[in-house]
């Protein structure tokens, strides 16, 4: 259904294969495939260098983050301290599957070991300065990344439903190590987790943009955007690089990419392996935001929302992968404070909340199957499309 | 840290002009009404709390909330607590602390609840503890039984725990078995968290060299046969079961299944909500279990009296509560649960005085919580020294589907403390079903 | 001895109940392609309509008859209102609003039925039989079980291999264009496909429920252990889906039993044996060639 809406490269002489594999049709998603298509289109007020434009654009939104978080009051703020750590890990996960094709259903594992790798590395006697925030939580992506290897070399003769399987697995079984071994992780009641003060320069710095009080809540929500666009920074240059067009190769010409010389198992590992380094990022993020890492945070549930969050937002896009997981910090309260303004009381009001979170899953795969994004690209294509279709036309006529 | 100094001065001077109002001396005419705190109007009160209200663990807790409402809307309608009406604001976290963090955010950071109360789960409520505490946020009566909420006052400053705690109940336990049962080979079965660990604590200083076997379960793990299997094996004669409800029933079941039959089961207060599990067995009486009451003979204990007892004033009370409360369902130990600690909270919001700040409220716990009486057997333990809830419970035999006491009300406390016999009386309810608390100060 | 022959036991009986959960899903996955994760959900609905009608006062087999009938309905309606319009669309999508419709569907449940703990009955005995004066952990009721398990993984199988439909179905799964070009009618093969999955489901959601306990998720650990017990047998096979889920049933019963708080490790060790069949066998331990790639 993909390929006839997206423009049809003209296969000239004096393309490279990488370039033909790179927009030969595709089988996953239309989202997936539409950044190429744009960046062959190309628009011409930002820089032409990938790398000066990606920087711009996460200079502009760290402004609209700082406005953002600075007009809006602190329940919001800690709001989207919740979605830094969803869509840091969503942007990875939108790598691994929408660029690669490996679905994952155990995203929600690796974020465990990053979570307790920070809360362990925070654990410190009374008096004893835990090491700098910056290296533990480096230390929770080198941590991840190792797990995200091993799952991966394992994922990567794996397909279609014995990946899921196996990533399902994955997510129910590893939180499980926590309990049982209670002596270092807590057991079911988890390591409880004392964010660091906020450091001198943050509070002088809020006090100079706005001249509030710089609060513990507003602290986390900083330092999960400062998390997150360093990720999306870095996952966008990867994306637009010689790694992400090899990882397209990999997913939709398997055969071609083999012939091309291309390892697919090595490939596919490191794709595993770049989004384990988010999520063991997003973890350490979520255990300060959230002060404790249980297992119970880590149920089946999480892995499953951040899947939705990717496919709902569009696949393949960190546009979409940071849409979809404001969704599901958003909805839910939205929903139960709906529910309670209609007059339903506390319990009935909690219960239309996954009733409609459901619905607006089904909703929204029948009437906009490429996401948010993918349907919106697809809008504004199919419209240039036409409108250069008519230009042609009127220029023959 | 800066945080709590500021709270501390607010509370200084809230404190000096709350006792330049109370001229008229006690009771509920002393000034005007003012916003004295966060969540606090001239004719409002909002508190807040989370629960499991969907997903595992919703069956039986999500009714504690209900029973609470209940008794917020009793005292409501006679005029509510210094004429502020109580405004009970639960939200749901599925049992799941990343929710949990999110909604207490949410009732603190957007409705600005005055208190947190009544917060269920051990680790759901462990991801709010600090926030709470540093942001001052009184965080009164815990629904856990885990010694986190009161054993540090001075790292918790505004956390209070509310039941018997697990250890305590394992001491008074232990020593019955001890006492009454000192042949016995005891087996025990534990869910594999703080709740069986606090309880086994209290246990081993009484009966250590009588234990043959320990079983552990995971909750959400419903195949209990092996544990079951192991115990049955191990020739155990008592089991003693540090469990939830749902487990009760898996225990009994399962016993039933490989014709595992002890001379005694024990379950802790927890798992033994006699009215809950006997509905969930009786089903299976028709041609496969002979008795409807499975439970029958069974030894538990108590800290306040529950379904089994109709006739007690108290359970008079929480029937006419609830029946005018008009909610739909019955009367449960989960929905008493809830309205005793309702209770328990209009009792320290009257302590707290008048116009309290989030400070008085604390400090009103601390110094007279400990003399309130209420619908538990035994005082509470509140003081600048411990947060920890209800000191003792009874040991009983269920029968039927009322329970026989087997002791008096023994009270005691965490680590080493003695286990004394409690003479007081068990006070009954006043005559409006609606407490009268001096205030402190 | 008598403990070993009780842990063995009731791992059979556990293995027999993760199977029937993952016949259902082998089942709708030969017949469409797509894993459904609402088949979980779909049984409780199921189960719920069971439980209304037994405490109408009807027999548990009028009530049994009663719920395979509405899980076949609700099976086919799913297909086709909500199923059929992400239906050869990217693969995830369908996942996706499998997930929607198991978020969905418990949520109202919980609405309507309310969420606490209610008792589910069974037609036979819950007290294990006795050899000599020992007592195993084997009841009529798990006998009932593992029976109609056996039935229904043997029918299926003579779907599958004997009958045009079958063969019809497995067409419409693998190739649509082909199967239309031969004449199958493709999209009521896949209602077809979709309301028997879910009979199946339903079956095995109201085999679960026998003799114990049901609330709105009741079924949420189950589809974990089904699909692990399927993805361990292949996806493909019947056959499959009762070994693998055999071999869960006894080798988490044997780990729960004898290694010390050997339940916090029942998880693991279901992904442990998970990963050690897939890196021996990547398409199960019943793959046959055509489906490793699938």
């Amino acid at each position: 259904m993909s390929e006839s809406k997206t423009p049809a490269p003209a296969a000239g002489p004096g393309r490279t294969t990488e370039e033909l594999i790179e927009e030969a049709p595709f089988t996953a998603t239309a989202a997936a495939n539409v950044p190429s298509a744009q960046a062959a289109g190309g628009r011409s007020f930002l820089p032409k260098s990938t790398l000066l434009r990606h920087l711009l654009i996460v200079l502009l939104s760290a402004v609209g983050a700082v406005i953002l978080l600075e007009v809006t009051d602190p329940f919001t703020n800690s709001q989207l301290a919740s979605l830094t750590y969803y869509a840091i890990a969503a942007g990875g996960l939108t790598v691994l599957t929408g660029l690669n094709g490996q679905i994952s259903l155990g995203h929600g594992a690796l974020m465990a070991v990053g979570a307790y790798t920070t809360a362990l590395f925070l654990q410190t006697e009374r008096g004893e300065d835990p090491l700098p925030l910056p290296l533990i939580l480096l230390v929770s992506v080198l941590t991840a990344t190792v797990v995200g290897a091993l799952v991966g070399v394992a994922a990567a003769r794996l397909h279609g439903p014995y990946l899921a399987g196996a990533t399902l697995a994955l997510a129910v079984g590893l939180p499980g190590l926590a309990v049982y071994f209670q002596g270092t992780f807590g057991g079911d009641q988890g390591l409880r987790v004392r964010a660091p003060q906020p450091p001198d320069v943050f509070t002088n710095f809020i006090d100079l943009v706005s001249g509030a009080s710089a609060t513990g809540t507003k602290w986390l929500a900083y330092l999960g955007t400062i998390c997150l666009l360093i990720t999306y920074f870095l996952l966008a240059n990867l994306m637009r690089s010689r790694i992400g067009r090899t990882w397209r190769a990999v997913r939709d010409q398997e055969v071609a990419a083999e012939l091309a010389g291309i390892n697919l198992g090595t490939w596919r590992v490191l794709a595993f392996v770049v989004s384990a380094a988010a999520a063991g990022l997003a973890g350490g993020v979520m255990a300060l935001v959230v002060r404790l890492a249980a297992p119970t945070n880590f149920t089946l549930v999480l892995s499953l929302a951040l899947l939705t969050a990717i496919v709902l937002g569009g696949l393949g896009s960190l546009l979409g992968a940071l849409l979809g997981s404001a969704l599901l910090v958003f909805l839910p309260p939205f929903v139960t404070d709906l529910g309670a303004d209609l007059g339903l009381d506390s319990t009935e009001a909690a219960q239309i909340a996954p009733l409609v979170y459901g619905v607006v899953l089904i909703v929204a795969m029948i009437f906009a199957p490429a996401g948010f994004v993918g349907t919106l690209r697809l809008r504004w294509m199919t419209a240039r499309a036409k409108r250069a279709t008519a230009g042609r036309a009127a220029d023959r006529g | 840290m800066s945080l709590l100094a500021a709270a501390t001065v607010v509370s200084t001077v809230a404190a000096c002009g709350g006792s330049n109002d109370d001229n008229g001396g006690g009771g509920s005419t002393g000034g005007a009404n003012e916003a004295s705190a966060p969540g606090i109007t001239e004719d409002t009160i909002k508190l807040g709390a989370h629960y499991p209200l969907t997903g595992v663990a919703a069956p039986g807790y999500s009714e504690i909330p209900t029973g609470a409402q209940a008794y917020y809307d009793y005292v409501n309608k006679a005029g509510g607590v210094y004429d502020r009406e109580i405004e009970w604001i639960y939200k749901d976290d599925a049992y799941n602390p990343t929710n949990t963090s999110q909604v207490v955010n949410q009732l603190v950071l957007e409705d600005e609840v005055f208190a947190i109360v009544g917060g269920l789960g051990t680790p759901t409520h462990s991801a709010v503890l600090d926030f709470l505490n540093t942001e001052g946020v009184p965080d009164l009566f815990v629904a856990s039984g885990s010694l986190l909420w009161g054993e540090d006052p001075d790292t918790n400053p505004y956390s209070f725990g509310w039941q018997t705690d697990y250890e305590s109940e394992g001491k008074v336990i232990g020593q019955y078995i001890a006492d009454n049962l000192p042949d016995a080979k005891v087996g025990l079965f534990l869910q594999d968290d703080d709740f069986g660990e606090d309880g086994e604590a209290g246990l081993m200083q009484y009966i250590e060299d009588q234990v043959v076997e320990t079983q552990r379960y995971t909750s959400g793990n419903t195949n209990v046969a092996p544990q079951m299997a192991a115990l049955q094996a191990s020739g155990a004669d008592v089991v003693v079961g540090f469990n939830t409800p749902s487990y009760t029933a898996l225990t009994q079941l399962t016993a039933l299944q490989l014709g595992f039959k002890p001379s005694q089961w024990i379950y802790s207060n927890v798992g033994s909500d006699p009215a809950l599990v006997g509905s969930l067995l009786a089903r299976f009486s028709q041609g496969a279990v002979s008795d409807a009451s499975l439970l029958d003979g069974v030894i538990t204990t108590e800290y306040m009296p529950g379904v089994d007892a109709p006739e007690d004033p108290w359970v008079q009370l929480w029937q006419k509560v609830w029946d005018e409360s008009g909610q739909e369902g019955e009367l449960t130990n989960y929905r008493i649960y809830g309205m005793a600690q309702a209770y328990t909270m209009v009792q320290a919001l009257q302590a707290a005085g008048q116009n309290p700040t989030r400070d008085d409220l604390i400090e009103a716990v601390e110094t007279v919580g400990a003399d309130w009486e209420g619908p538990a057997f035994s005082p509470f333990r509140y003081s600048t020294d411990s947060h920890l809830g209800i000191s003792g419970m009874q040991v009983v035999q269920l029968a039927g589907t009322a329970a026989d006491p087997q002791t008096g009300i023994l009270v005691t406390d965490i680590g080493d403390a003695d286990i004394e016999e409690s003479e007081a009386e068990h006070a009954t309810p006043p005559e409006s079903g609606i407490p009268d608390e001096e205030p402190f100060n | 001895m008598q403990q070993f022959v009780n842990v063995t036991l009731s791992g059979l009986t556990q293995g027999m109940i993760y199977s029937a959960f993952a016949l259902a899903l082998v089942l709708i996955w030969r017949s469409t392609r797509i894993v459904n994760f609402a088949q979980g959900s779909m049984a409780a609905a199921t189960a719920f309509i069971a439980l209304a009608i037994i405490n109408a006062g009807a027999s548990y087999w009028v009530a049994l008859v009663v719920a395979l009938i509405a899980g076949f309905v609700m099976g086919a309606l799913v297909e086709r209102i909500i199923i059929r319009p992400v239906e050869g669309g990217p693969e995830l999508n369908a996942v996706i609003v499998t997930l929607g419709l198991f978020v969905a569907i418990q949520a109202l449940i919980a609405i309507i039925a309310g969420s606490s703990f209610q008792s589910f009955p069974t037609p036979f005995g819950v007290r294990g039989f006795t050899i000599g004066d020992t007592t195993i952990a084997l009841t009529p009721t798990s006998l009932y079980v593992i029976g109609s398990v056996l039935v229904v993984m043997a029918l299926l199988v003579a779907l599958f291999r004997f009958t045009r439909t079958g063969l019809a179905m497995r067409a419409s799964a693998f190739g649509q264009e082909v199967a239309r070009l031969l004449g199958v009618r493709v999209g009521r093969m896949l209602t077809l496909g979709w309301g028997l999955a879910a009979v199946v489901g339903s079956l095995s959601g109201l085999l679960i429920a026998g003799g114990g306990f049901v609330y709105p998720a009741y079924m949420d650990s189950l589809i974990v252990f089904g699909f692990v017990a399927a993805v361990l047998g292949g996806l493909d096979s019947p056959i499959g889906a009762i070994v693998g889920g055999l071999i869960l049933g006894l080798a988490l019963s044997y780990i729960s039993g004898y290694v010390d708080r050997g339940s916090a490790l029942v998880n693991v060790s279901a992904l442990v044996i998970l990963m050690v069949v897939l890196l021996v066998r990547p398409g199960g331990l019943f793959a046959s060639s055509t489906a490793r790639r699938a």
